[in-house]
């Protein structure tokens, strides 16, 4: 064993962090660029559900808040991106690979918010599911990716209740306003219960992610703690979840649920769901919209940085 | 910049630095990228304090940041490491002593 596996192993032993530039498997690195790059891009994905709605937002209170709401998910994207790069992933590269399908995002966000009132299901359900992943990777075993995990955490309990309380609001409006809560909560159950991935049994790298302490639980325990914490949630609202067997089994102590399709999920996650393609499109002609904006700031930034600081490689890029 | 140059102009990446409040100092949040100073100042402002997480911001070009190598911390670090004259509990004063 060289000094740096033995390096290595004790910090994960001894439940401490790796840094960037402590020595780490290959198998690592690559582990935890792939896991933070498809949590970044599923930030920068989710930005586009939601966003659709900032113009038909019904009132100037609620545009402000999921304009702040979205701009939260962009932020969330790029301290992820930030967190990549510490491994030596260059951020450009990880947005060719996101717009070339060559990374996957979560596959939630492949779904069609029809109506005003998804925007408050997708903050219940959808970020309460996130936050239910996402707070025990606070404690994952590479730093710069637990300390983007505790940033976000903080933010995402904004969102969650934003969006709880939207609905709370709706329910108190109209039958009408109270149907389409129910429509969007009876379309949004299965995807959120399906980010948690696939079952344990069918998770091949869950062993060796739980080796390294980049996860701590199951994806099957935290589904479970998922459906525990919302369904009393549910009821608090008014609005019946879509399955006929959950109920509270007192025996196990926790709620029984009904069984995920797992055919549509491999569906939408191998890229046939309702808007994998739009999704990525829109970021593509984003992507591209940008780029004469971004050549023209690192022109502007060239010409005013003065000659011979060593910049070359700015220098170089604002030639024509 | 290893990209080809057809690809996509990636702006320099920036390091930041955070003044929570007044009172502390200034604490390393992350890095983005920016095309100059300026910009990574206002981006740095727009990412890492939304809700008033800050009072001051630094921002430096990670190409400027220089640091010790994990691989040879052990030597790097040594000479403090043998130095327990340098703590206050190296030093046995009687109980009996007051206000020291």
């Amino acid at each position: 064993m060289t000094d740096g596996e033995r390096v290595f192993a004790e910090t994960i032993e001894k439940d401490q962090r790796v840094e960037p530039r402590d020595w780490m498997p290959d198998g690592y690195r690559k582990t935890m660029i792939r896991q933070i790059a498809q949590h970044a891009h599923s930030e920068i994905i989710g930005m586009q559900p939601e966003g659709e709605w900032i113009t038909r937002a019904p009132s100037l209170r609620r545009k402000a808040i999921l304009l702040a709401k979205v701009q939260d998910e962009a932020g969330h994207g790029l301290y992820l991106y930030s967190a990549a790069e510490t491994l030596g992933a260059d951020r450009g590269d990880l947005t060719r690979r996101l717009i070339e399908g060559r990374q996957k995002y979560s596959s939630i966000f492949n779904y069609p918010t029809l109506l005003f009132a998804d925007v408050g299901v997708i903050g219940w359900l959808v970020d309460g599911a996130a936050i239910c992943n996402q707070v025990p990777l606070c404690r994952s075993s590479y730093g710069p990716y637990g300390r983007a995990m505790i940033r976000i955490c903080k933010e995402e309990s904004f969102h969650q209740r934003q969006g709880y309380e939207l609905l709370m609001t709706m329910m108190r409006g109209t039958p009408e306003q109270r149907e389409m809560v129910q429509d969007a909560v009876d379309r949004w159950w299965w995807p959120s219960l399906m980010m948690f991935g696939p079952p344990d049994a069918d998770s091949p790298n869950s062993a060796q992610s739980m080796a390294w302490k980049v996860k701590r639980h199951s994806n099957d325990e935290l589904r479970q703690r998922f459906v525990d914490m919302s369904a009393p949630q549910a009821a608090a609202l008014g609005v019946t979840l879509p399955d006929p067997v959950l109920r509270w089994n007192p025996d196990r102590e926790h709620y029984d649920f009904g069984e995920i399709d797992w055919a549509e999920f491999k569906r939408v996650v191998s890229g046939d769901g309702p808007l994998n393609k739009a999704r990525i499109a829109h970021r593509r002609k984003a992507d591209e919209d940008g780029a004469w904006v971004r050549e023209a700031a690192a022109a502007h930034a060239a010409k005013r940085r003065p000659a011979m600081t060593g910049h070359e490689g700015t220098a170089k890029e604002a030639q024509p | 910049m290893t990209e080809s140059p057809a690809v996509r102009h990636e702006w320099p990446l920036f390091e930041v630095f955070v003044r929570a409040k007044r009172g502390l100092n200034h604490v390393h949040v992350g890095s983005l990228r920016a095309a100059d100073h300026e910009m990574a100042l206002h981006h740095a402002r727009d990412l890492y304090t939304r809700r008033n997480e800050g009072v001051s911001i630094w921002v430096v070009e990670s190409d400027d940041v220089v640091s010790s190598s994990p691989d040879e911390k052990e030597a790097f670090f040594a000479p403090s490491g043998d130095k327990v004259y340098r703590h206050p509990t190296y030093y046995a004063i009687p109980d009996s002593v007051p206000h020291i």
